[in-house]
């Protein structure tokens, strides 16, 4: 059996971010990268996955040369192999773009089961999972927050609004997208993370597979007007303890 | 315009997020179709204009590659520039698939329309952008509760029947609800929660301590139910309760739309967080720019000595 996992790899949503110098995507510069949150419950599943079966597990990501430290986190996660597509455009590429660059890579190579996130937390589109899978016409199941492989099928459980979950069943090949709460990724541990420096990356020009052109465009991005009104408390901790306090006491019937 | 707007049905029911859809076509002026899988038999949208309606009988609730060739069948017909969906567990999963069938942009969680464009979150909320489509046809989805008629939808809509045979490779076996046991917070008047911010479960212990110093009770964001660190009958957002206290105090939670749809209707609304970027800080009457671990302590003690 052969798995795919597709990470990506995103800032950490609590930096200070800064309206980028062509005003269509935020600056790149100065930010703490890491894997993105969904992607992680993917890896973790996929190499579960293999633990069960023995499968073959390669990760892929596209992005610029640094994207391959995230790539070595999921090969110390238990993937085992790389490969980096190297697009230093990428954050500027559409959700088609993207999905047409992983299914050219995936079209020949018969992957049973492929892993993304349910969506990227900086452009949350939640759409590069379910077209990667339509491109290659496999069945696609998304938000899954329950997984099982018995008997040649797919068993999960869908994510619903107000906490209902859906049980679907799908044979092979079918594409995953993975929510928050699928599973406890692992931490690398130290030998995990020496060994990963000794497995397979494989590095493809963006080039080699880029045949979709964009379906959309960014007009500009900016930060959303502030709703006023908000009291901001700063300083001593002690005295923002006591101006809440006072806040509450006028502000609301609470502490009555 | 012309727009074909996708209603939802779930566990027999149609959704009332179908007047969302209603309320954006009448913001872009549009002229709207509407398509729907539901039991043929039961309540309908109500709209005046075309709803194609397939049945739930035979086409499934969640069944996602024959809805795609049902509208796109619907789509031959109707011409529409623009297809809508709500970015629901339904239309993220439906949408993709049809943008991809059409060559059409999808442009997804959209917020606001700014000059004809359309403008959906990036990070959290923490950015913006403003984006179109470059073909003929767009394919949106609608962030929930992002837009909404100021009075109830009337009208009694022409049905066309949709028919076909099509066929599908995955199957729905059937639902699991929400277990609510214990605490109801839905009741509750005063609610503090724990988010990611409280950095380990030993810290709950601060957040139910300021619930109880309150005299309300406790709740959490995902993450903090993702890790067992409290039971999921806490868990505030779309995918766990909404709530409507009259104090929520938000601490250690960075304030993703998923948590605010839960939250947004608090008569007060305080937040504790390190970070004063936090989205939290759009719905929040007061917005404490400190670190949790101090600050649950000395207001504990201090209302203690109330
Ligand atoms: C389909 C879907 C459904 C979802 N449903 C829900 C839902 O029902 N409910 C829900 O909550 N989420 C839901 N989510 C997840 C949601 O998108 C966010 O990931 C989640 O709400 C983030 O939780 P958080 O704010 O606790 O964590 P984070 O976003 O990680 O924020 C942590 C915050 O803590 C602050 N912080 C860190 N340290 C401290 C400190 N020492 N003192 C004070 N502040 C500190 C940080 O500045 C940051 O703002 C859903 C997501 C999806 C895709
Ligand atoms: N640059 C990328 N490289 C690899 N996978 C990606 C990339 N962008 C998105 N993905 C995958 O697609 C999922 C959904 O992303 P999005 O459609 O951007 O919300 C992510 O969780 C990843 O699994």
């Amino acid at each position: 059996m052969k798995l795919l996992v597709c990470i990506k790899q995103v800032p950490d949503m609590e930096s200070k971010f800064k309206v980028g110098a062509e005003g269509l995507w935020y600056d790149r510069h100065d930010l703490a990268w890491l894997m993105n949150e969904y992607d992680e419950y993917g890896v973790e599943q996929a190499v579960q996955l293999k633990e069960q079966t023995g499968a073959d597990l390669t990760v892929l990501s596209i992005g610029p040369e640094q994207v391959k430290e995230t790539i070595k986190k999921a090969l110390a996660m238990g993937c085992d192999r790389g490969v980096h597509i190297v697009d230093d455009q990428a954050h500027l590429k559409d959700p088609f773009e993207i999905a047409s660059m992983i299914a050219e890579f995936a079209g020949d190579k018969g992957f049973d089961l492929i892993f993304t996130g349910m969506q990227s937390q900086d452009r949350g589109s939640a759409q590069v999972g379910v077209m990667v899978a339509e491109l290659l016409t496999i069945a696609a199941v998304t938000t899954v927050v329950d997984f099982a492989f018995v008997d040649g099928q797919v068993t999960v459980k869908r994510e619903l609004e107000g906490g209902v979950k859906a049980k679907v069943a799908s044979k092979l090949p079918v594409l995953i997208t993975c929510q928050l709460g699928l599973n406890a990724p692992r931490y690398p541990t130290l030998p995990n993370i020496m060994k990963a420096k000794k497995k397979e990356m494989l590095s493809l020009p963006a080039t080699d597979l880029r045949k979709a052109a964009a379906l959309q465009e960014t007009m500009k991005i900016e930060f959303p007007a502030k709703r006023s009104g908000g009291l901001f408390l700063e300083g001593e901790v002690a005295s923002i303890a006591d101006r809440l306090i006072r806040i509450l006491k006028e502000k609301t019937t609470v502490l009555a | 315009m012309k727009m074909l707007l996708v209603a939802e049905y779930r566990q027999g029911e149609l959704l009332e997020s179908y007047t969302e859809l209603l309320a954006f076509a009448g913001i872009m002026g549009a002229e709207s179709a509407m398509f729907l899988t539901a039991g043929t038999a039961g309540e309908l949208p109500k709209f005046s204009g075309r709803l194609y309606l397939a049945e739930v009988a035979e086409f499934g609730e969640y069944n996602p590659d024959v809805h795609k060739q049902l509208l796109l069948e619907v789509v031959e017909k109707e011409h529409p520039e623009m297809i809508v969906f709500s970015h629901s567990s339904y239309g993220w999963d439906l949408a993709p698939r049809l943008a991809v069938s059409l060559k059409a942009g999808q442009i997804s969680e959209v917020v606001a329309l700014q000059d004809g464009a359309l403008v959906a979150p990036v990070c959290n909320g923490k950015l913006r952008r403003t984006m179109k489509s470059r073909g003929r046809i767009t394919v949106v989805t609608l962030q929930a509760g992002a837009f909404g008629l100021a009075d109830a939808a009337v009208g009694v809509p022409t049905v066309i029947p949709v028919t076909g045979n099509a066929k599908g490779n995955i199957d729905l076996q059937g639902y699991e609800m929400a277990e609510h046991g214990g605490v109801d917070l839905s009741k509750a008047e005063i609610i503090v929660s724990a988010g990611r911010g409280v950095g380990k479960p030993e810290n709950i212990a601060l957040v139910a301590g300021l619930a109880k110093a309150l005299g309300g009770e406790y709740g959490a964001s995902r993450p903090v139910v993702d890790s067992l660190w409290v039971e999921h009958n806490r868990q505030v957002g779309t995918t766990g309760l909404t709530v409507s206290p009259k104090l929520y105090v938000a601490c250690g939670i960075s304030g993703a739309v998923q948590h605010l749809a839960g939250m947004k209707k608090s008569e007060f609304v305080v937040a504790i967080n390190t970070d004063k970027d936090a989205p939290i800080g759009d719905m929040a009457d007061v917005f404490a720019v400190a670190d949790l671990k101090q600050l649950l302590p000395l207001l504990i003690e201090k209302l203690q000595a109330l």
